[in-house]
């Protein structure tokens, strides 16, 4: 008992990286999805096409692949090269690289709508930004929630990818113990902190769809 | 003299191959009722859904209550206003479909509220009370905290009516209200339209109730292959139609 307090603190700032880097990737990965879905489906087919060869790249190359070139191989890129800490490039791989799988789900949802949504906004006067904020999204939100919840929780065990970076999350943190004392028991308790993880974000989703299903539709 | 509410010149429309609108022209005058009658594919909803831009026409002019919100010029070339300018004349026409569009994720009372706030940039306290007062005129001020998918089919149209009514339009036009209904609902909604008729709404309804074009519409008009035919009083378009296709339609009609 006295071994697992002992071995809880670092644990628990493992957890805490872990944390800190799927919470901020994921806020920032949502907006550039949407971003990406409303620039794939618009009607200017360069910039479709611009945004098509962007998830292909995303995800067509293995993230692990994507966060070693932030790191490592960006600062020689001429013009847009720089340095990056390895928080930061961390952030930017997992942003770059959800942001794409986000925007399919986006674009699904969004394109799942009825045209006659759009009709019915227009014709009382809403704005394309309008429809889209006011009558659009809310019901794409509904539709795209369990989806939305896989990528989500796929998120937070990704992020243990960030090891490649030499940086201590939960699970780095779990391995040096391992490595250390020669027992197992630090994976055991990792994957219980993984696993309260994701229960939270599973729970969270499931209340959100349940209160969205006042409505039919 | 007042310029028309409506007045819509030569307007041509093609999809793809075919030419939907062949040359439509038609004046709406404040407070009539124009019922447009004719076979399905004749291009009375097309031209209905030109009229406020959810459809654009490849030649013509459409002005609207002396406002022009598109016009071709010498050379051919079709022009739309501005976008800001489309959307402001587009606004005093009220729309209401055949398949409702009411905003699922909505209340019947959001429904009704949301342009008024969104877009006229009206106060909740300020549009609330006459929304109430819409959905009493409608008969449904009880399912104000329903979503859509509790009502009937019928009931939904009201909603719809009262949703659009709520931007104080000048015109309403209507394209095939009761076709999506059961039979036994068509007169609930027929009726709000006919009540609407009594308080001199302009209107223009794409139907295929030919008793409610008879009684309610000042003036018929019938379309076929993308013309109208005949456009008459309803009176004299149903007791004596001029055109054989207007007779040979009615007959099978009726």
């Amino acid at each position: 008992m006295s071994y697992l307090l002992e071995i809880l603190g670092p644990l628990l700032e493992g957890t805490a990286v872990t944390l800190q880097v799927f919470l901020i990737s994921f806020v920032l990965a949502v907006p550039l999805g949407l971003l990406l879905a409303l620039a794939r489906i618009s009607r200017c087919t360069a910039l479709g096409g611009l945004v098509n060869g962007y998830l292909w790249l995303m995800r067509g190359t293995p993230l692990m692949l994507q966060m070693l070139f932030i790191y490592f191989a960006l600062p020689f890129v001429p013009v847009i090269g720089v340095r990056l800490p390895d928080f930061p490039a961390a952030i930017v791989a997992f942003v770059l690289n959800y942001a794409a799988y986000f925007a399919e789900i986006f674009r699904a949802g969004i394109q799942s709508i009825d045209r006659g949504q759009y009709e019915g906004a227009r014709v009382l006067g809403l704005t394309y930004v309008q429809t889209m904020r006011r009558i659009v999204l809310p019901q794409v939100l509904k539709r795209i929630l369990p989806p939305m919840s896989n990528e989500t929780i796929t998120l937070v065990k990704d992020t243990s990818l960030i090891y490649v970076l030499a940086m201590n999350d939960l699970l780095r943190a779990a391995r040096g113990i391992v490595q250390r004392d020669f027992t197992t028991m630090p994976f055991v308790v990792a994957a219980a902190f993984y696993l309260l993880m994701t229960l939270v974000l599973t729970v969270g989703f499931q209340r959100l769809e349940r209160k969205l299903a006042v409505y039919d539709g | 003299m007042a310029s028309p509410m409506i007045e819509a010149r030569d307007l041509h429309k093609r999809f793809a191959a075919v030419e939907v609108l062949r040359g439509v022209s038609l004046d709406v005058e404040r407070g009539e009722v124009v019922a447009v009658i004719g076979p399905s594919g004749s291009g009375k909803s097309t031209f209905l859904r030109c009229l406020n831009h959810l459809e654009t026409i490849d030649r013509g002019r459409i002005d609207i209550e002396g406002e022009t919100l598109v016009a071709t010029d010498a050379d051919g070339v079709c022009r739309y206003s501005s976008d800001a300018t489309s959307r402001r004349i587009c606004r005093r026409m009220g729309m209401v479909f055949q398949h409702f569009n009411l905003f699922p994720h909505l209340t019947v009372l959001q429904n009704v509220i949301e342009a008024p706030i969104t877009v006229k940039g009206l106060r909740r306290d300020e549009i609330v009370p006459q929304a109430e007062d819409l959905l009493r005129k409608v008969g449904l001020l009880d399912k104000r905290e329903s979503y859509p998918s509790r009502l009937s089919g019928g009931q939904k149209q009201r909603v719809a009516i009262a949703r659009a009514l709520a931007m104080e339009p000048d015109i309403m036009l209507f394209d095939e209200p009761t076709s999506a209904l059961d039979p036994e609902l068509t007169g609930e909604v027929l009726r709000t339209i006919r009540e609407l008729a009594e308080e001199h709404m302009t209107m223009l309804v794409v139907t295929h109730e030919m008793a409610f074009a008879r009684e309610v519409a000042s003036r018929v008009v019938f379309m076929d292959g993308g013309e109208i035919v005949e456009a008459r009083p309803a009176r004299d378009l149903f007791a004596s139609p001029a055109h054989p296709r207007t007779r040979a339609f009615l007959d099978h009609m009726l």
